[in-house]
């Protein structure tokens, strides 16, 4: 990997800062969407209005910024007209890190419906596990996901991350049980998928 | 042989309390001190507090009332002595999920069941009281005393999350274990037709 590699750069998508400005009001528009809301598995699916996203986004900030254990990106996809960055079709978390073992959790979604399919979850993923592995020397990355989420568990496996443990029906969503899968990608496994 | 009874936080060798900070604070701080605790306890680099900022915490933990989790401290019924800790977290009322979290910092208080049964006292509380569906723990590979005791608590292993900590100059993986309802349920009926034959 070279020094001067551009790691937030994708082909389709790019990662970016948050735009406290523009970016809540689409965002509040994905947390309408309580399918999204289900397949991230938030602890609660609820509506948000674009002020609560605005705190929430400004708290995620402050956390990033004080304690580092949190980095958050917000996935655009490429234009050409490149004055706003991109349109806005996700986010990308690596959060719960430990930095004395070096490890972390990651959440990602396509919040804009359109924006599904087109393989940009696949690309954002790329990239952050690119600068996890590069830039910030985690030597594992996990993720949980819902067993009903089999977009997200084929997008992570196919990037290296095998499925570590099930926490049995811990999940109770459209009135039935649903176990919650722990996945896990070490860093010698990363560097094999290069 | 266990004897039916009606008290909800008492087990047989303990009994689970709330009490105010300054009651706790100071050996909470004590068992803190000790290294090998507070690695088996939780991943985090151990760091040593004062009983002045463990007042805090507990005041906020353990009688902050906040809605995701419930605490406890644990106490001997021989001679009610506080021994630990035995709490819930990340409750998850809609999924009816939530994590396990449990401490024995006086040592002598190790290998003899003390923690097996306030994990009794405990589980009878999650299921009987909160109405749970499951409960969830994580545990180091390098804590089997723990494993077995969970384990005759009636947690089942569930997977391995892999190379998680890094201590002592190596990596270990984190073990992860949980207990259905119907499997508590079961444990229970077992339990009282055994109590029943050997009367």
């Amino acid at each position: 990997m070279m020094i001067n590699a551009q790691l937030f750069e994708g082909e389709k998508i790019r990662l970016t800062p948050v735009d406290l400005e523009r970016d809540p009001q689409a965002i509040a528009g994905w947390f309408h969407d309580s399918e999204f809301l289900s397949m991230l598995n938030l602890p609660l699916t609820l509506p948000r209005s674009p002020s609560q996203i605005k705190k929430a986004y400004e708290e995620i900030e402050k956390e990033q910024d004080e304690k580092s254990s949190v980095f958050n990106f917000m996935i655009r996809r490429k234009e050409e007209d490149n004055n706003t960055g991109g349109t806005l079709v996700g986010f990308a978390r690596i959060f719960e890190i430990e930095w004395s073992n070096a490890t972390g959790q990651i959440m990602l979604g396509i919040g804009d419906a359109h924006s599904r399919g087109k393989g940009y979850g696949s690309e954002a993923l790329r990239l952050l596990l690119d600068y996890a592995f590069t830039e910030i020397n985690f030597h594992r990355l996990g993720a949980r996901i819902p067993e009903y989420n089999e977009i997200a568990l084929h997008t992570f496996e196919k990037a290296g991350f095998t499925v570590e443990a099930r926490s049995r029906e811990a999940l109770n969503r459209y009135g039935r049980h649903w176990d919650l899968i722990l996945l896990g990608l070490l860093r010698p496994e990363w560097e094999k998928t290069r | 042989m266990e004897t039916m009874n009606k008290n909800l936080f008492h087990g047989e060798l303990v009994r689970l309390t709330l009490e105010d900070a300054d009651r706790v604070a100071a050996a909470f701080s004590r068992w803190g001190q000790d290294m090998e605790y507070a690695r088996l306890l939780d991943s985090g680099p151990v760091r040593l507090f004062s009983s002045s900022i463990m007042r805090q915490w507990i005041e906020k933990e353990y009688l902050g009332d906040n809605p995701g989790m419930v605490n406890f401290f644990i106490r001997t019924l021989a001679d009610d002595r506080l021994i630990g800790f035995i709490g819930l977290g990340g409750i998850h009322w809609n999924h009816g999920d939530a994590f396990v979290g449990i401490g024995i910092g006086e040592r002598e208080y190790w290998g003899k069941g003390y923690g097996t049964d306030a994990m009794r006292v405990l589980l009878r509380f999650a299921f009987e009281e909160l109405n749970l569906h499951r409960v969830s723990l994580t545990v180091f590979e390098y804590n089997p005393r723990a494993i077995r005791s969970y384990e005759k608590a009636g947690f089942a292993v569930e997977g391995r999350v892999r190379e998680f900590v890094h201590r002592g100059g190596r990596r270990w993986d984190m073990i992860c274990m949980g207990i259905l309802r119907r499997e508590w349920e079961q444990m229970q009926r077992v339990s009282a037709v055994t109590q029943q034959e050997a009367a």
